[in-house]
């Protein structure tokens, strides 16, 4: 994989190769251009890569679910015919309730509704109609995952145009509907399924979603907008857009390449870019860390806004109000990842036929006070004593991922600030907290560890280039969303200097395994060709 | 609430005017005789002795320290060599003024700013990723101003270590007086000959006693912010929030300014490396600055001729003014009149002022909005070269 550029000169350099920087790669190739991938790391894929971390197991580093991904990226490039395959478990979110009994989010609506009945027939019986909403709604948010969003103040009447698919979407809900939507999006997701449901086991496998990767709780407004986030691509009767990929997230990844690569872009691992070069205010081209320099038309950073602006643009390059709102931007790294191998499956409290209920997310959030109370301790400066944990375990739909019968534990460990001093100590306190917690509900999981990967939020920025170690690039606050993304005055993808453009999380649309930057920020750059 | 300055357990105690001001939150005597004049004219005429302590003060050093001045600054710092002081404006992103001040060159890598207003966050966004250190050293330094012809023959016999004669215009040294070390800058804010003296707050007032008691042969005065005022205009000098309004503070685009609307032009060099506000500067150098600072001089036959309509005498105060007027040409306004005084030194009615840049040359006759008896009238005037007083002595 190690091997240098065959130029010197190219269309288009794109920095980063996580699912964002190969999604544009593969989108600018697919349209002819000279495009090459510059990724810092030995390997691709990023925080959605996987790496041999255990023996003969390809673990995911980041990722965990593929449930956001960009559909018009899997067929604009073919994805499925790159041997791409989904994996649609039966169940979405299991949930144990304080008492240890399980509830599980099938991802049909109807199963669903039975189960619910079990704890309240009034919640069983709006269920649907939840879902109805969920479904509604995150509709209209989907459609915006691909709008670029306008450069307010400075609106022009083509940056309107866009916007008419979604307004069109939104007409269609209907007044009453639409309204519904508008005050959802700031409500907290406690307020907002307080007013549906009594159960709170069900409103922590609904809710505790809205929080992940956030530095907030469940009652912190704006949430509510984030259940929705997380549903954009489910279909009716689900509320959490999941799906898994045959072969973990590194097929997605691995498909991505191979597009890219087919279409003719050269990606390059283990070379790590230190500078954009400027030159009359416009992005040129990069210096590498050998001192090579190569050339580009376009220059697109899947880096956080904060990275490529300070560390490879440098402050001194950008106007000072610039610098100001790139420092304000709230990156918050709020997840450590601990990923296990263990001699065999983890008997949760659920009969052994029942282990479909773990084909999804197993979530440890019995309900919103835990997880409110989990936030807490974060807010007060130190780890959850008792965290919010959302556990894959992807050897149950594709057993091939882990040897001789062992399974893989994929643990997103919720509210773990990055400026916790995370030393040796921190970090045996931290994975003692996780596997306690844990063992409450697999007695015997200490006996079946075979091997412990954990990653810190300060792992998380050293080895993925995450400033604070935020994995959204940025937090999915109301205020740090669409024309506000990264920084208000620079929503189309561009960047204070011309032919830059930022293709990760840190732009429209957000944070997670969506491909959406990266393809929104392609397009930009054609029409941009195009135009000249 | 104000708070005193290092030197206030003298100015206090000497202020028979009680009459104060709030100069960036500290207390500054307006004057300390029931009337300013004396303290006036020792600038002019002796030495007047003036506590600048309220002034800001940044220190900027470390390995990048000329970078960031660079930077921040419209003037080349790399041309300032240890020992200068270069007054300077600083801009925002479109090149509209912040605020103005000196910089001195206290080593390869470490400078010392004055300012107006405060700026500690924004010299250190300046500098965000460089390799310095921006420090507030506003209450680490009290600072005296001695300014006026007798000045250095105050200071020369008992400061240590400097050869005052050697010490050029702009140009600082540290010396000591008494064993108290101080550093001593050929700077004012008077256009007179004048030091200042930059000194730790313990040694403040030992300071303080020993200019009195080496100066009382010398006229020696404690002067307060009005007499600066008056020598300030004299000597064609601006002031923030009075002659212009920093970008920061303004509410409107249109109270911004440029370098070279506010007669900073000369400071500004558009042909070093990348500063704050680089860009929009060439691009106004090119197009051409809407507005001019001018100096005015009202006819003086004309205001008693005004003032004659109800038998008075001219009813102008003996204290400059920062109340704006408009200046008009014919009917039409054409700018503004931001600080006026009756200059004692030239025995004329001048003021500095904002004028549109397309519509004054100098000599040009214009008139000034003058009130009298709540009636809003005008007096002659002309826009004439600045400054008013350019002493030899200034840079001597």
């Amino acid at each position: 994989m190690n091997h240098s550029p065959n130029s010197k000169r190219y269309d288009a350099i794109v920095i980063g190769a996580g699912h964002n920087g190969l999604a544009a790669a593969a989108i600018l190739a697919k349209s002819g251009l000279r495009v090459l991938v510059l990724e810092r790391r030995g390997s691709l894929g990023g925080a959605a890569g996987a790496e041999e971390i255990f023996p003969d197991c390809q673990v995911s580093m980041g990722a965990q679910d593929a449930g956001l991904f960009l559909p018009q990226l899997v067929t604009e490039l073919g994805l499925e015919r790159l041997g791409l395959r989904w994996v649609e478990t039966p169940a979405l979110t299991t949930v144990f309730t304080s008492q240890g009994k399980p509830l599980t989010l099938w991802r049909d609506v109807h199963r669903t509704a039975q189960e619910i009945a079990q704890f309240s027939a009034r919640d069983a019986d709006r269920y649907p109609r939840f879902a109805d909403q969920i479904f509604q709604s995150s509709a209209v948010l989907a459609d915006l995952m691909t709008v670029t969003p306008p450069a307010l103040p400075e609106l022009r009447l083509g940056d309107l145009a866009v916007w008419l698919r979604p307004a069109l979407h939104a007409r269609r809900l209907g007044k009453k509907a639409f309204m519904a939507l508008l005050r959802i999006l700031p409500m907290s997701v406690a307020d907002y399924l307080d007013e549906w449901f009594e159960t709170p086991a069900l409103k922590a496998a609904l809710g505790s979603t809205s929080v992940i990767g956030q530095m907030q709780g469940p009652r912190a407004p704006g949430t509510a907008f984030l259940l929705l986030y997380h549903a954009i691509h489910a279909a009716h009767g689900e509320t959490r857009s999941s799906r898994f990929v045959q072969g973990g997230p590194q097929a997605l990844i691995q498909a991505l390449t191979q597009s890219a690569r087919e279409h003719g872009a050269e990606i390059c691992a283990g070379l790590g870019v230190v500078k954009i070069l400027i030159e009359d205010g416009r992005a040129i081209g990069v210096e590498l860390e050998n001192g090579e320099r190569l050339f580009a038309r376009a220059t697109l950073s899947s880096l956080d806004p904060r990275r490529t602006l300070f560390d490879l643009v440098g402050a001194h390059n950008l106007e000072l109000h610039v610098v100001r709102e790139v420092k304000n931007i709230r990156l918050r790294g709020s997840l450590a990842r601990l990923n296990l191998l263990l001699s065999n499956l983890p008997q949760f409290n659920i009969q052994a036929s029942e282990f479909e209920r773990l084909s999804g997310h197993v979530v440890i959030c019995p309900d919103l006070d835990y997880l409110e109370r989990a936030y807490d301790d974060a807010k007060y400066g130190r780890f959850s004593h008792k965290p919010f944990l959302d556990i894959v375990i992807p050897t149950l739909c594709d057993p091939s991922l882990a040897p001789d019968g062992n399974h893989l534990m994929n643990i997103n460990v919720q509210f773990t600030p990055r400026w916790l001093e995370w030393d040796d100590l921190q970090r045996r306190a931290l994975l003692d907290v996780v596997l306690n917690t844990l063992s409450t509900h697999v007695p015997e999981l200490r006996q079946q560890i075979l091997d412990i990967q954990l990653l810190t939020p300060l792992d998380l920025e050293r080895e993925f280039s995450l400033s604070e170690g935020d994995i959204y690039q940025g937090q999915m606050g109301l205020d740090q969303l669409l024309f506000m993304r990264p920084i208000p005055g620079f929503p189309r993808y561009k960047m204070p200097l011309g032919d830059l453009y930022l293709c990760g999380a840190g732009a429209h649309p957000g944070g997670g395994l969506t491909g959406a930057p990266g393809y929104n920020a392609a397009r930009q750059v054609l029409r941009k060709f195009s135009a000249q | 609430m104000p708070i005193p300055t290092p030197f206030h357990a003298r100015t206090g105690a000497i202020c028979e005017s009680h009459e104060w001001r709030n100069w960036s939150g500290y207390l500054a005597a307006s004057l300390y005789e029931p009337t300013h004049e004396r303290e006036y004219y020792a600038i002019r005429n002796a030495a007047a002795l003036i506590d600048v302590s309220p002034l800001y003060k940044y220190e900027i050093s470390g390995p990048e320290a000329e970078r960031l001045v660079n930077r921040i600054f419209t003037r080349d710092f790399s041309r300032c060599a240890v020992g200068q002081v270069r007054y300077t404006p600083w801009c925002d992103d479109d090149g509209k003024v912040i605020d103005d001040g000196t910089v001195a060159r206290l080593e390869q890598n470490k400078f010392r700013v004055t300012a107006a207003e405060a700026n500690l966050a924004w010299f250190q966004d300046c500098g965000y990723g460089m390799a310095v250190h921006v420090q507030d050293v506003t209450a680490e330094l009290a600072a005296l101003a001695l300014q006026g012809p007798n000045a250095r023959l105050i200071l020369e016999p008992i400061l240590q270590e400097v050869e005052l004669k050697e010490l050029k215009y702009y140009c600082f040294a540290e010396g000591s007086i008494r064993g108290i070390p101080l550093t001593i800058s050929r700077t004012g804010y008077t256009g007179d000959l004048g030091y200042e003296l930059w000194v730790s707050p313990r040694h403040a007032l030992d300071l303080w006693d020993l200019l009195i008691e080496r100066g009382v042969d010398f006229g020696i005065t404690p002067a307060g912010i009005l007499a600066l005022d008056i020598a300030r205009i004299e000597a064609g000098m601006i002031m923030n929030q009075v002659d212009y309004i920093s970008s920061r503070k303004a509410l409107i685009e249109e109270q911004k300014s440029s370098p070279f609307e506010i007669g900073l032009g000369w400071a500004v060099d558009l042909e070093k490396e990348d500063f704050v506000g680089r860009r929009a500067l060439i691009e106004e150098r090119r197009r051409g600055s809407a507005w001019r600072l001018v100096g005015l001089e009202v006819d003086w036959n004309d205001l008693e001729a005004v003032f004659r309509r109800w038998d008075l005498t001219p009813q102008v105060a003996g204290r400059a003014s920062r109340s704006a007027v408009p200046i008009y040409r014919g009917n039409r306004q054409i700018g503004q009149m931001t600080s006026h005084t009756f200059s004692p030194w030239l025995k004329r009615y001048i003021g500095i002022g904002m004028a549109r840049s397309r519509e004054v040359r100098e000599g040009d006759a214009v008139s000034v909005e003058v009130t009298v008896e709540y009636q809003r009238l005008r007096a002659n005037a002309k826009i004439v070269r600045l400054p008013f007083i350019n002493l030899p002595r200034k840079r001597a």
